[in-house]
């Protein structure tokens, strides 16, 4: 009783913070699109609803949201378009650096650079959004489509990304991170989860990309030691598009033909997916293989689990290192699932999948590739996937009903 | 004859000089209240035209080194209300009391031919600092507000003689926070004590107006174009400083990134891009491999952005559309002298 009381206490004081009135901010595309939005986007109080036109915002600057509370809502991802075509600055085409914010309902295209980032903005939603290069897959484009960094409650639902240079959708040094019912074709990795800890990557579809699905850690980053993550009933399928990543960036070196590939990161759950038509491979578990200089750093991977996949087509068209020669040796085609070996039986890397698996018989994860001892084997122990669905606050998911 | 003398304190002093102090009184109310000012005249920095009459109760100063900003002239001043202290730490980062102001005036042109383009104010509220921009009017009766900020055409100066046109971006309120956040909330960033210049009488108003917790260091830090203030590497971890690290720090908007080029973080070769792989880069890493690669500025992802003006590439992501040919020539020369592992 007095729990309840406290509870309804606490709920009145919410009310009596929250604006009397939550207003509707309409935005018209058309000239002076630029210094409209940009000005809604500054005014709106907590609770209000910028609401963006039918028709195409034709924009020179990024944009950029700081008010906490805010939805940004526009007619539908192929209604209302942000085109930043024109932009002559700013890394991103949107920029979100407040917490509890929706995004819903229109599109973001030709951003120089990233589509739409937001940065230390908890409980973020994106729904029902489509980023888009529209030239193709090319270098020139900008590196991520949705790019949320350094959060806490993250969903992502229901997006469309296409020809993003480096990620469609990147999520990273986040926690509590659902991405579902989304799609990502034709960028160089399809949905990338780096440095994050505790992430549902379900219902999503990654065709066309280089790369399909991306688990990484990277060293020397405020937040590493990636884990926890599971990502099932995906179609990843036909992920066969030449990597076009700028050198240097750690997706260059993702192998064309990639199905999902994870990389330093612990406890980590592929089941339910459908796989077909990567050429490289279906699941490569590998750990981090360049120099670095970083005492914290955990380079390889542990505790691993995949189950009840189905494997199509794969393994045909290898695209990296001794591929071929892997091809040649075990039958014309690379095996549907990749392990580096490194750790050995206490990495704990396990599969129940009925497809044979290629142990690279690595003991360290930056050893020559020319050194490797690669021979089938066997991951058995117990696959099945015990790690806890992801719950985002009752509110996002309101956000979307 | 005395007309000849001004002209020469003028040609001496830069922009600063042709501020002639004027007594005048400061709305307070229009920088400690909630709300937004539309026009730059409400708070009484300025009397007359432009910024040629600042009021007396300003202090004016100048950075040893500043942030570039596509070659503008800045005009800097510091206000806080009669009374009220200002608090310097041990490293010389000024504390500013509630209703306090800092404005920055851009424009073009030296000394008495200084013309203003917009006024950057920071004002300490109770509830923290606000940053708003104001836009000079043609006639420079007034300078107006503009949240969304706007771009302007303008002709820059450059040193070949030869103007250059570009199209002169004023920040809207929120890429004012982008630079001046930490951990989320607006701060000032210039006024550290050792890299401001002042006059022998501002500096005294300064000092006689600051609780001083440490040595007092006031214009002790290198001046990233004079060999006579500082080795090649303090001159170039002083630019980096300034131009980069309000966004790279652990707490600034490229916390994200790793590479922290503030001078806390120099304990982390790494960190401070010493082969330090991109992370985010996408097309801005230029093919490179490091942020810094020690001995060779051509492979150098650091220097491959700042040499840019692409959206995308270009660092810093604002405040500029123009190289800063100078600065980058600092760095090149910095980093070819860093030795290779």
């Amino acid at each position: 009783m007095k729990r309840k009381f406290a509870a309804a206490i606490a709920l009145m004081a919410c009310v009596a913070s929250a604006p009397l009135v939550a207003k509707e901010i309409p935005v018209a595309a058309g000239s002076g699109a630029q210094e409209r939005l940009q000005e809604a986007l500054i005014v709106a109080q907590p609770g209000d609803v910028v609401k963006l036109g039918e028709g195409r915002f034709a924009l020179t600057d990024g944009l950029s949201l700081d008010v906490a509370g805010v939805t940004v809502k526009g007619a539908g991802p192929d209604k209302s378009v942000l085109s930043f075509a024109g932009q002559l600055a700013a890394g991103e085409g949107l920029l979100v650096t407040s917490d509890n914010v929706v995004l819903r309902d229109f599109a973001v295209e030709d951003s120089k650079g990233d589509a739409i980032k937001s940065k230390g903005a908890d409980n973020i939603v994106y729904h029902n959004i489509r980023v888009e290069w529209t030239g193709g897959p090319r270098e020139t484009n900008g590196a991520y489509g949705i790019y949320p960094v350094e959060s806490e409650n993250v969903l992502v639902d229901s997006v469309l990304v296409i020809g993003a240079s480096d990620a469609g959708i990147y999520v990273g040094q986040s926690r509590n991170i659902v991405v579902r019912n989304s799609i990502a074709r034709f960028n160089v990795a399809g949905i990338e989860i780096e440095n994050c800890f505790n992430a549902d990557v379900h219902d999503n579809v990654a065709t066309k990309n280089t790369g399909g699905i991306l688990v990484f850690d990277l060293p020397n980053l405020p937040q590493q030691g990636g884990h926890n993550v599971r990502v099932f009933d995906n179609i990843v399928a036909e992920n066969d598009t030449p990597n076009f990543a700028p050198k240097g960036n750690i997706v260059a070196s993702v192998p064309s033909g990639t199905g999902i590939m994870v990389m330093a990161n612990r406890d980590i759950e592929i089941f339910d997916n459908v796989f077909d038509g990567n050429g490289s491979s279906n699941i490569m578990v590998i750990g981090y293989r360049q120099k670095y200089d970083d005492a914290k750093y955990q380079p390889s991977v542990r505790n691993v689990r995949i189950s009840d996949n189905a494997h199509g087509k794969t393994g045909f068209a290898p695209q990296f290192a001794g591929g071929e020669m892997l091809a040649a040796a075990f039958g014309g085609s690379v095996p549907p699932i990749i392990w580096d070996g490194v750790g050995g039986a206490e990495a704990s890397i396990v599969s129940s999948d009925e497809v044979p698996v290629l142990n690279l018989g690595l003991t360290r994860s930056d050893q020559p590739i020319e050194t490797a001892q690669p021979a089938l084997a066997k991951l058995t122990g117990d696959a099945a996937p015990r790690l806890p669905k992801i719950v985002m606050p009752a509110a996002m998911e309101a956000a979307i009903k | 004859m005395k007309l000849w003398r001004i002209a020469l304190a003028f040609a001496c002093a830069g922009p600063l000089a042709s501020a002639a102090p004027v007594p005048g009184s400061i709305a307070d109310s229009a920088i400690q209240d909630a709300g937004y000012p539309r026009t730059l005249s409400e708070f009484g920095f300025f009397t007359g035209q432009g910024v040629t009459a600042p009021s007396d109760q300003l202090i004016g100063y100048s950075l040893r080194t500043p942030l570039f900003s596509d070659y503008a002239e800045k005009q800097r001043f510091i206000y806080v209300p009669a009374a009220a202290r200002i608090s310097a730490d041990a490293n010389g980062t000024l504390d500013f009391p509630v209703g306090s102001a800092l404005i920055k005036t851009f424009g073009y042109g030296q000394g008495v031919a200084f013309r203003p383009i917009e006024t950057r104010v920071l004002l300490r509220r109770a509830s923290g600092w606000e940053a708003l921009p104001y836009v000079w009017k043609p006639d420079m009766s007034d300078a107006e507000l503009k949240l969304a900020g706007t771009r302007l055409p303008v002709m820059v100066p450059r040193a070949s003689g030869r103007a250059q046109p570009i199209s002169y971006a004023v920040p809207n309120k929120n890429q004012c926070k982008e630079c001046h956040a930490r951990s989320g909330a607006v701060v000032p960033i210039g006024p550290v004590a050792a890299n401001m210049a002042l006059t022998a009488k501002a500096a005294a108003s300064l000092r006689s107006r600051t609780d001083w917790k440490g040595p007092l260091s006031l214009g002790s830090a290198p001046v990233w174009n004079d060999a006579g203030t500082g080795s090649l590497d303090a001159r170039a971890r002083a630019y980096l400083a300034i131009n980069c690290a309000h966004c790279h720090n652990p707490q600034g908007s490229a916390s994200n990134s790793g590479l922290f080029l503030n001078a806390g973080a120099a304990g982390d070769p790494v960190a401070t891009g010493l082969y330090k792989r991109p992370v985010a880069a996408g097309r801005g890493s230029g093919g490179h491999d490091f942020a810094i690669a020690p001995g060779d500025p051509d492979r150098s992802i650091m220097v491959h952005r700042m040499s840019s003006t692409e959206p995308g590439i270009a660092m810093p992501e604002v405040g500029r559309s123009l190289v800063h040919d100078e600065g980058v020539a600092l760095i090149r020369e910095w980093i070819s002298s860093l030795p290779a592992k």
